[in-house]
């Protein structure tokens, strides 16, 4: 099953690729890795999706915990956290189905971006499901292209 | 004072005594500075030799060893000895040159990315990039290098940072937020494993290299002792219980004994201590101690289940770990009688199943030549193996009696190891006896560290097991394809070792009788300086017993003839 890791690191030259390279050599999947710094400077989240059982799931946290610039891990897939992921895509949209995929971006409380002739750009946050749900509903439109990051993750606070 | 300076003052209160290394372009700058630092120096012929000195002098004395080496091709020749020294867990600190600031990642002029080709065969790596953290990490390079589960770590300094002007402050202590290796652990766990143990009837102690690193040793003796458990070691382990200790079943694994591997079979809790249960241990995973519980007593937690699925784990510093149990079990009503059936069902396998071979009057067998070696040396000294038939039949035929004097490489099985790491125990201990036994496949991989060995003149005794061939891949070949020998035989390109050995300004004997095999060694011992014995063995033996890869401990090809 997928686990969602949030790992906080020293940031540090070469901490993505220590972290990249230990997955890659030790035979763990890589699903989603999102990194970036936190209020402090010094240290970075990483927020890693990573598809195994509990003792994969076990041996990658150690193995990460080794790395000497990895402060800490915490699974959170069964907490109570929060988790988003954005997307860009580009939709085709021409005068006649112009106002119908606003309407169905409104519902998904997404934003236009960028407007042509013959396509819509459209932003749009979510968990992974309503991204999922997103990308099914504006398929038989044609998405021309469309770029999503990673889970971000965070607990809820207590 | 410059980068360089500062780095040799860093080494000066770390306490380095030696260093190995080859210069180069970009390290000018720092063997300038070493110039007029008393650390002693070591010229090694390659950078390989470099690195192996240091890995062999840290196995033989526990301290951190240090290798120099430059940018591009001198930092790469390091791989295999920094893999090595990363699979056995051996303290090293390696510094290598780098090209300038401004031209690195242009390609320049020797320059390779040595941090990143380096990253997952340490246990860390920095590239310094602002002189004024030269002291900070080199402080915590030596710390990492040597606490928790011992590591290489390399240092990679730009040329510039050398030739860099510092305020030098070497700091007290180590800040390190994501690295804090712990020496005691839980009592409670310890506690849990007390229990198990006080009810087990059939306990098995298996030990790894970690016991030797973590010094614990007699803990581990007097734990056995007390309470009448039978030991199995790794390869890596060999040393750290007398081989000839009533306790002691000898190596376990693919070419363990017959006692050692039924003990797995048949134990009722299987004690792994600081050991990993590497495949050349265990064989079929899942075959592996079937009826037992397994408890895992290891300073790396990611070893803990990494593996074997474990009951019992107990994380922390064996020598905190093994005294801690024993003062737990000593709050037991422990009945030793409860193991002496198993004691002697073991002592029987001992006895019914003794490591043996088909003795020859003609030819040598290289079995042979490992207990002429150990017999005429009276066990003494330490003895360094390259990798093959002979490393296996040095654990198998060798007695050790203390720990820290079987320098192998274990993990990594790196051919070439041996010669360099050889100069690396002798130095680390110029009045003791140094043996090498290598095979004439391994000898060649680092065949110019005798040019080391003659400079400075250190007798080291090398003993080759030569067949002409490279014996384990042919043993392979005989026994699971065919007989197909495959570009394993050196055939009329059978080099002279003699004469090798003369060339570079060694003695060379050679012996083809098991009569010349005897007086070849008797000679050699008795020369003061080095000397390459070139030993011409029976070519079709074969390592036995043997579990073949991927069955269980209790599928051996047992042993020749009694």
């Amino acid at each position: 099953m997928r686990h969602t890791l949030s790992v906080t690191v020293e940031n540090k030259p070469g901490i993505l690729t220590r972290v990249a390279g230990l997955f890659a050599r030790r035979g763990y999947n890589i699903e989603s890795l999102v990194v970036a710094e936190t209020e402090n400077p010094q240290i970075s989240r990483m927020t890693i999706v990573v598809d195994g059982d509990g003792r994969i799931i076990e041996q990658v946290s150690k193995q990460l915990h080794k790395l000497i610039n990895v402060l800490k891990i915490q699974d959170i897939t069964h907490e109570e956290a929060v988790h988003r992921e954005l997307i860009l895509l580009r939709v085709n949209a021409d005068a006649t189905n112009r106002t119908e995929i606003l309407q169905v971006a409104e519902v998904f409380r997404a934003r236009i971006v960028d407007m042509s002739r013959a396509s819509v750009t459209i932003e749009a946050t979510g968990d992974t499901s309503k991204i999922e749900a997103i990308l099914t509903t504006f398929r038989p439109y044609g998405i021309k292209e469309f770029a999503r990051t990673g889970r971000l993750s965070m607990m809820r606070g207590k | 004072m410059t980068g360089a300076q500062a780095v040799v003052a860093c080494l000066e209160k770390e306490g380095v005594e030696l260093i190995f290394g080859y210069p180069g372009g970009v390290v000018l700058p720092l063997y300038d500075a070493l110039y007029d630092s008393s650390i002693r120096h070591v010229l090694t012929r390659h950078e390989q030799g470099a690195a192996h000195g240091a890995d062999g002098y840290a196995r033989a004395t526990g301290k951190v060893g240090v290798c120099f080496a430059t940018s591009g091709p001198g930092a790469t020749n390091l791989i295999t000895g920094i893999a090595t020294a990363n699979m056995d867990s051996v303290p090293m600190v390696c510094i290598t040159g780098q090209v300038v600031m401004p031209v690195i990642g242009k390609d320049s002029f020797q320059e390779a990315d040595i941090t990143g080709i380096t990253a997952p065969i340490t246990k860390h790596n920095y590239l310094v990039k602002n002189p004024a953290d030269l002291p900070r990490i080199l402080k915590e390079a030596f710390y990492i290098a040597r606490t928790g589960r011992p590591g290489p770590v390399v240092v990679d300094i730009p040329k510039d940072i050398f030739t860099a002007t510092i305020d030098f402050v070497y700091p007290e202590e180590v800040k390190l937020r994501g690295y804090k290796p712990l020496f005691a652990g839980q009592a409670e766990q310890v506690d849990a494993l007390a229990e198990a143990l006080s009810k087990a009837s059939k306990p098995l102690l298996f030990i790894g290299g970690g016991v030797i690193s973590a010094g614990a040793s007699a803990d581990l003796v007097r734990l056995a002792e007390t309470y009448e458990i039978p030991v199995i070691s790794s390869l890596m382990a060999l040393g750290a219980m007398p081989t000839d200790h009533r306790l002691h079943l000898g190596m376990v694994g693919m070419h363990g004994t017959v006692a050692a591997n039924l003990a797995v079979m048949n134990c009722d809790l299987l004690i792994g201590v600081g050991a990993r249960f590497d495949d050349r241990v265990t064989g079929k995973i899942t075959h592996f101690a079937p009826n037992a519980r397994i408890a895992h007593l290891d300073i790396d937690p990611a070893e803990i289940d990494k593996n074997v699925r474990t009951h019992l784990r107990v994380i922390g510093d064996l020598a905190w770990s093994l005294p801690t149990l024993q003062q737990s079990l000593a709050r037991y009503d422990f009945v030793v009688e409860k193991h002496t059936a198993w004691l002697n069902q073991v002592v029987q396998w001992q006895t019914d199943s003794p490591l043996t071979y088909q003795a020859s009057e003609t030819v040598i067998k290289p079995q042979l030549v490992i207990q002429e070696l150990n017999r005429l040396s009276e066990g003494r000294g330490l003895v360094v193996t390259d990798v093959g038939q002979h490393q296996m039949w040095t654990a198998q035929y060798h007695r050790f009696s203390r720990p820290r004097t079987l320098l192998t490489s274990g993990g990594l099985g790196t051919m070439g190891f041996g010669l360099p790491a050889a100069i690396g125990a002798q130095l680390a201990f110029p009045d003791e006896l140094v043996t090498l036994i290598s095979g004439d496949g391994s000898i060649m991989m680092n065949i110019q560290e005798l040019a080391t060995i003659v400079e400075h003149q250190l007798p080291i005794k090398v003993a080759i097991l030569n067949n002409n061939a490279l014996g384990m891949v042919q043993q392979w070949q005989r026994m699971f394809f065919n007989q197909r020998y495959s570009h394993s035989s050196f055939g009329v390109g059978a080099s002279d070792y003699v004469k090798i050995a003369e060339a570079f300004g060694a003695t060379g004997l050679r012996a083809t009788t098991p009569g010349e095999l005897t007086e070849v060694i008797t000679q050699a011992l008795a020369i003061n300086g080095p000397v390459v014995m070139d030993i011409h063995v029976c070519a079709e033996e074969n390592v036995l017993p043997m579990v073949p890869a991927g069955a269980s401990l209790d599928q051996m090809i047992e042993g020749g003839v009694g």
